[in-house]
């Protein structure tokens, strides 16, 4: 079997990649369908979904939580993705020198991440935040300190168990330098856990976004899923649609997430089924 | 040799503690404006002899070198500087709400180990089992939700429709209780947060007990055990699930940072009068030497936890590589 009927052969990777398809699409979409922007109010405080207009209600203070919750998938996905992005260059790079050349230089970075591990790390991204003020560039640099660390780990162990196998002492032999080797030799053959790593990363990041918006340490500009989590603390107990909503988007897009991820990582090693 | 690998144990949790003290100096400098400029601003007067003299006070007028040198020492001496807001002393604050802080994710702890290794133990022993299936789904979902969403679904739940649980706070206020009425009334507010934080763990203890007791089954002094004619149900715990057990140890050190994050996050939830409500309130006041100082303590339990786990641990399991 390939690669596509391998990940196809899966139920939950289906499901999970169709969802999120169409997440990204409403993400995309959002600007188009909606007649306003999230920040409008269109109506009185706290109706129910299903008011004239109003297909998710209306929050605390009458803004359309169906555009609320279209353009979170926006912030949410933004977020997401760049800080894994950022999170994986700079994990691949730190892992694969580490790897490549060992000794001292992957010692260093070993103690580097397993500091990271040891300490509250969301507690550091916290801080971060509130010290650099929130905002969309403070939460990524947050989110991407606390989880390039996981990436360099397996970035390594897939380099130390690489650079001594035969194609890369032929491409030695043939006189590439050390950077040609780890890019175009090395890097091709270590993707596979890097790809299924780097879809469980974005979940995890939008999970980290949801809760330092929750706590107030969004960006004040946008509204995020996490942002309308925390607005609505104060009427949950009367209009639950408020709270209950949004973090039933979080929790679609992030279990879609990992089931793309559990599909990636049966259809990257099929020897390891089970 | 044991005395050896503790030693050097220690040397590390001393370095991680060094090391957070060192990004917290970081962060303090890699803000815009300075504490006088703070303090200043909050009394409302910024006049340049008033700010040279508070620079002079603090120090903060010497190279950044000597600054180091002497909010490191300062932190040794469990100086953590003085709350912006609250003008008191950090440390102090801090200890004031460490109890609570303590007291819920102990509780969370617990609960979550006795509560994943029994399910853990029921999925392996039928793997591919209903059950098992029923256990690996949840820990899916548990690892999706939001935490404190978790929480806030279970107090409308539990709280707000069924009336079971109080909604928030640790302990019923202007009751006043004393004694054991006291501990019952600790007790029903703890329920509902100690289950949020532990529900996530829990899938994760669940799961790990399962795939270590699968690998346990399949070893030769398992089926020496059996073959000796002992019963399968002591095999089952005197056997497999005491070996299996072994790994939950490092693990309950490794998900001791997790744990904390987490409840920073659930504090804030039901209202639980710990480090996390006090972290939420130094962010909104901007009282970056209390958000600092909350950082570096959580760093420095998260570690010494960490050290007591790997002691356990090399305690526990003799193969434990020494060095």
């Amino acid at each position: 079997m390939n690669f596509a009927a391998r990940f196809l052969s899966r139920t939950t990777s289906v499901i999970g990649f169709a969802v999120f398809t169409l997440i990204v699409v409403i993400a995309l979409a959002a600007p188009i369908f909606a007649a306003h922007g999230p920040m409008a109010i269109v109506g009185l405080p706290l109706l129910p979904p299903g008011s004239p207009g109003l297909l998710a209600g209306s929050d605390v203070i009458g803004r359309d939580m169906a555009v609320g919750l279209a353009y979170g998938a926006r912030i949410s996905l933004l977020i997401g993705i760049t800080s894994t992005c950022c999170a994986v260059g700079l994990g691949v790079l730190l892992g694969a020198v580490a790897g490549y050349y060992g000794g001292l230089v992957d010692d260093l970075l070993m103690q580097v991440t397993e500091f990271f591990q040891i300490i509250p790390s969301f507690v550091l991204a916290m801080v971060l935040v509130a010290f650099l003020q929130p905002s969309l560039s403070s939460t990524v640099i947050g989110i991407t300190l606390i989880t390039w660390p996981q990436v360099a780990r397996v970035v390594r162990g897939q380099f130390l168990s690489l650079r001594s196998r035969e194609f890369v002492e032929a491409a030695r032999v043939l006189g590439m330098s050390d950077a040609r080797i780890i890019f175009t030799q090395v890097l091709p053959n270590a993707l596979p856990p890097i790809v299924v790593v780097s879809s469980m990363i974005v979940g995890n990041a939008i999970l980290t976004e949801s809760a330092l918006s929750f706590l107030g340490l969004g960006d004040p500009d946008l509204l995020s899923w996490g942002t309308m989590i925390g607005a609505s603390r104060v009427a949950m107990w009367v209009a639950w649609w408020t709270t209950v909503l949004p973090g039933l988007c979080i929790m679609v897009t992030v279990l879609a997430l990992n089931f793309i991820g559990d599909g990636l990582n049966d259809a990257l090693n099929p020897r390891r089924r089970g | 040799m044991k005395l050896r690998y503790i030693g050097l144990r220690l040397i590390k949790t001393l370095l991680v503690t060094a090391a957070v003290v060192l990004i917290s100096f970081f962060l303090i400098h890699a803000v815009p404006g300075d504490a006088a400029t703070v303090m200043a601003g909050q009394a409302g007067y910024a006049d340049e002899t008033y700010m040279a003299n508070l620079r002079a006070e603090y120090g903060l007028d010497q190279p950044l070198p000597v600054q180091l040198w002497r909010y490191i020492s300062h932190v040794a001496q469990g100086d953590l500087g003085t709350s912006f807001v609250r003008r008191e002393s950090v440390l102090s604050i801090i200890m004031e709400r460490m109890p609570n802080t303590l007291l819920l994710d102990g509780f969370a702890l617990v609960l979550a180990a006795a509560g994943g290794i029994a399910l853990g133990a029921v999925a392996a022993r039928r793997p591919g089992s209903a059950g098992d299936s029923a256990v690996t789904t949840l820990s899916m979902i548990f690892y999706a939700v939001p935490q404190f969403w978790l929480g806030m679904m279970l107090v409308l739940l539990f709280a707000v429709w069924l009336g079971w649980f109080p909604p928030f706070g640790i302990e019923t206020m202007g009751a006043d209780y004393t004694g054991l009425a006291r501990i019952a009334d600790v007790a029903r507010h703890i329920i509902l947060p100690g289950v949020t934080l532990a529900l996530y763990f829990m899938a994760s203890y669940a799961r790990l007990t399962r795939t270590a007791m699968i690998e346990v089954a399949d070893q030769d002094f398992v089926k020496t055990a059996r073959a000796k004619g002992i019963s399968e149900r002591q095999v089952q715990r005197r056997h497999i699930l005491r070996n299996a057990l072994i790994p939950l140890i490092t693990y309950a050190g490794l998900q001791a940072s997790i744990l904390v994050g987490g409840s920073v996050l659930v504090e804030n939830v039901f209202s639980w009068p710990g480090l996390g409500t006090l972290a939420y309130q130094a962010v909104q006041g901007r009282d970056n030497p209390l958000l600092l100082g909350i950082f570096i303590v959580t760093a420095i339990l998260v570690s010494l936890f960490n050290l007591i786990t790997d002691i356990a641990y090399s305690i526990v399991d003799p193969r434990v590589e020494l060095g």
